[in-house]
């Protein structure tokens, strides 16, 4: 029977293994299914030129945690004993900029810069979502060219076919396609902000509902809704580029264009597709955005684009385009959870300890996993060697180790 | 080609949406309705229902275990999952309104608002520049003023009746409220035929009603 009282008892004080919302942990064999994982990805971006980096795990909120792309309620914020406010860094791009800006930049430009750590974004409502999660991704810092753009995409294809993942479509916007469209037809970047707030919040009801109470003609209107049906394959740009007048709007649909022939030339262009109402962030993107999306996996594994301001906010204007995969989402993808090593458990008893790490040391140095216990310490033996690939025994007085 | 997943809203919504689905050519099965089951697959249209609380819709499909929903545009407002809004199905039409005993005014120290819908209501009075202190309720809301836990309700209106047997009034209209479709944001990229079907039907359907 349940009683009420008790329950109250124990709501209000914290038990030993409970945990803040959204943080995990992660056991052996979802540890290893990871770490293999990472292995692939990071080694493919390495083979592309790559080098990896590393960024502490609390920045300033001023600099760093403002420049992110992610909103300032989802961050986990301290203060430090002066008394500035510190962010625990929610994604990697913001401290990467940072580093390239005040260092890197100086040296070989363009620059290839990887990484592979975790972020943290506060989860306000439920239980479901991690709080903390790793990322892995690439920056590629200085290059303008679409070659810049395409390639990051490529990398993104390959690692995650390197990962074990086949079935993933890569969605294609254009920041300034949508920009120029709307600076079009309604004028002024705040109702152009208005409308792109729609496309943001994926309500297209919305969108529809706001542009029948404008004051446009029905050409302009029928316009601006013909824009949502604009994605699929690459004949919507046939599509688009009759919805916009002048060189703008066309410019970025040819930088689409142009990267997708490049994706062609990677031949990887199987995996895109083109969605150009794709608005992933309010601000922060300037360009070609992305978002990555796997069978099974009920929000994105990943996303990306080229963001040309944020460097400038660290003093240093320079062009530059990436992506950022979740490791917890690609995981989720792979379904399939990795046979742990099989680890070989040699027992022994004190009187043949010698020879059973001699034995131990020599399987180790032939790459096998091997786990050395004194048997005197294991109440239940075969409970203790149930989940262990091969047992041998050093124990007794013969000096015949065997294996069972 | 893996199933459509579509979680339907139990109660008041089901039926006119369950009629829109079968007006738009989908085989429904007739026992979806009183049926026990919680799932029910139909492998003709390789499509999988499930019926779920209204308020629980969007939950569902924001966390891709259903594809697809049906859900009032109150849970959306709520709720604000980030799911694809895609169609305004224009079935069961009512409003959120703000409700209370007759000639009466806010306490002016402290306004209490009940309502099932503390996100749109704190929305509400905030955007009017009115400092209020909300109160969640699960149900019966009409209740709150009559026994004198607040001032006013934010809840629901479909025909004003329950409100006029309690003896309420409306006092203003927040917003009108009809049921919509709404598409989890990577089965609508993974799953976009099936979906793009769906929505051109029911595109077709709704407009035929429009116009009738």
């Amino acid at each position: 029977m349940i009683n009420n009282d008790r329950l109250g008892d124990k709501m209000s004080k914290l038990l030993m293994f409970e945990k803040p919302v959204g943080m995990r942990d992660t056991l052996p064999h979802i540890y290893e299914t990871r770490r293999k994982l990472k292995e692939a990805a990071e080694q493919e971006m390495r083979s592309w030129g790559y080098r990896f980096i590393e960024t502490p795990a609390l920045e300033y909120h001023e600099t760093v945690g403002d420049a992110s792309a992610i909103l300032d309620r989802q961050l986990f914020k301290l203060l430090d004993q002066q008394g500035n406010t510190l962010v625990l860094r929610p994604d990697m791009t913001a401290p990467i900029a940072r580093v390239a800006a005040s260092k890197l930049l100086k040296e070989r430009i363009p620059l290839r810069l990887a990484y592979s750590a975790s972020v943290y974004r506060a989860q306000q409502r439920e239980g479901g979502r991690a709080a903390e999660f790793e990322q892995i991704g690439v920056e590629l810092i200085g290059d303008n060219t679409m070659s810049a753009d395409a390639e990051v995409i490529a990398l993104l294809v390959s690692v995650m076919r390197k990962s074990g993942l086949e079935n993933f479509r890569i969605s294609l916007g254009h920041i300034r396609f949508i920009d120029e469209l709307f600076r079009q037809i309604l004028g002024t970047e705040e109702r152009s902000e208005q409308l792109r707030r729609f496309l943001y919040e994926k309500n297209y009801v919305g969108y529809r509902e706001h542009i029948t109470g404008l004051p446009l003609s029905s050409i302009d209107k029928q316009r601006l809704l013909q824009f949502l049906n604009l994605s699929g394959g690459i004949d919507c740009l046939d599509e688009a580029i009759k919805l916009v007048e002048g060189s703008a709007g066309s410019a970025a649909l040819n930088e689409l264009k142009t990267v997708y022939d490049r994706l062609k030339e990677y031949n990887v262009d199987q995996y895109v597709t083109f969605d150009l109402p794709l608005v992933s962030h309010m601000s922060y993107y300037t360009g070609l955005v992305f978002e990555v999306y796997a069978d099974g996996v009920g929000a994105p594994v990943g996303n990306g684009g080229r963001y040309d301001n944020l460097l400038g906010k660290f003093g240093q204007p320079a062009g530059a385009t990436g992506f950022g995969l979740r490791v917890d989402f690609l995981l989720e993808a792979l379904e399939q959870l990795e046979e742990e090593e099989g680890i070989h458990c040699i027992l022994f008893s004190n009187e043949r300890r010698v020879e059973a790490i001699e034995e131990a040391q020599k399987r180790r140095a032939d790459g096998e996993y091997v786990l050395l216990q004194d048997v005197a310490g294991v109440k239940d033996v075969d409970t203790f060697t149930q989940t262990s690939k091969n047992v041998t025994f050093f124990v007794g007085k013969s000096s015949n180790g065997g294996n069972v | 080609m893996s199933m459509l997943t579509i979680a339907m809203p139990k109660g008041r919504i089901f039926e006119e949406a369950a009629a829109l689905l079968q007006e738009a050519g989908y085989q429904l099965p007739p026992e979806l309705d009183e049926s026990r089951k919680l799932i029910i697959e139909v492998p003709e249209e390789n499509m999988r229902f499930f019926l779920a609380k209204p308020m629980d819709v969007a939950t569902y499909v924001e966390h891709g275990v259903a594809d697809v929903g049906i859900a009032g545009k109150d849970v959306l407002l709520e709720e604000e999952r980030d799911v694809y809004e895609l169609l305004d199905l224009k079935i069961s039409p009512c409003y959120l309104a703000v409700a209370g005993l007759p000639n009466t005014s806010l306490n002016e120290v402290a306004p209490k608002i009940a309502t099932k819908y503390p996100n749109v209501a704190s929305t509400y009075f905030r955007g009017k520049g009115e400092q209020v202190e909300i109160i969640k309720l699960n149900g019966s809301i009409e209740l709150a003023p009559l026994i004198g836990l607040s001032d006013r309700i934010v809840d629901i209106v479909s025909t004003g009746q329950t409100l006029k047997e309690n003896g309420l009034v409306e006092y203003e209209t927040i917003v009108g409220i009809t049921s919509r479709l709404i598409v989890n944001p990577v089965s609508y990229r993974m799953k976009n035929a099936d979906i793009a079907k769906l929505v051109t039907r029911l595109t077709d359907i709704i407009a035929e009603t429009a116009v009738q």
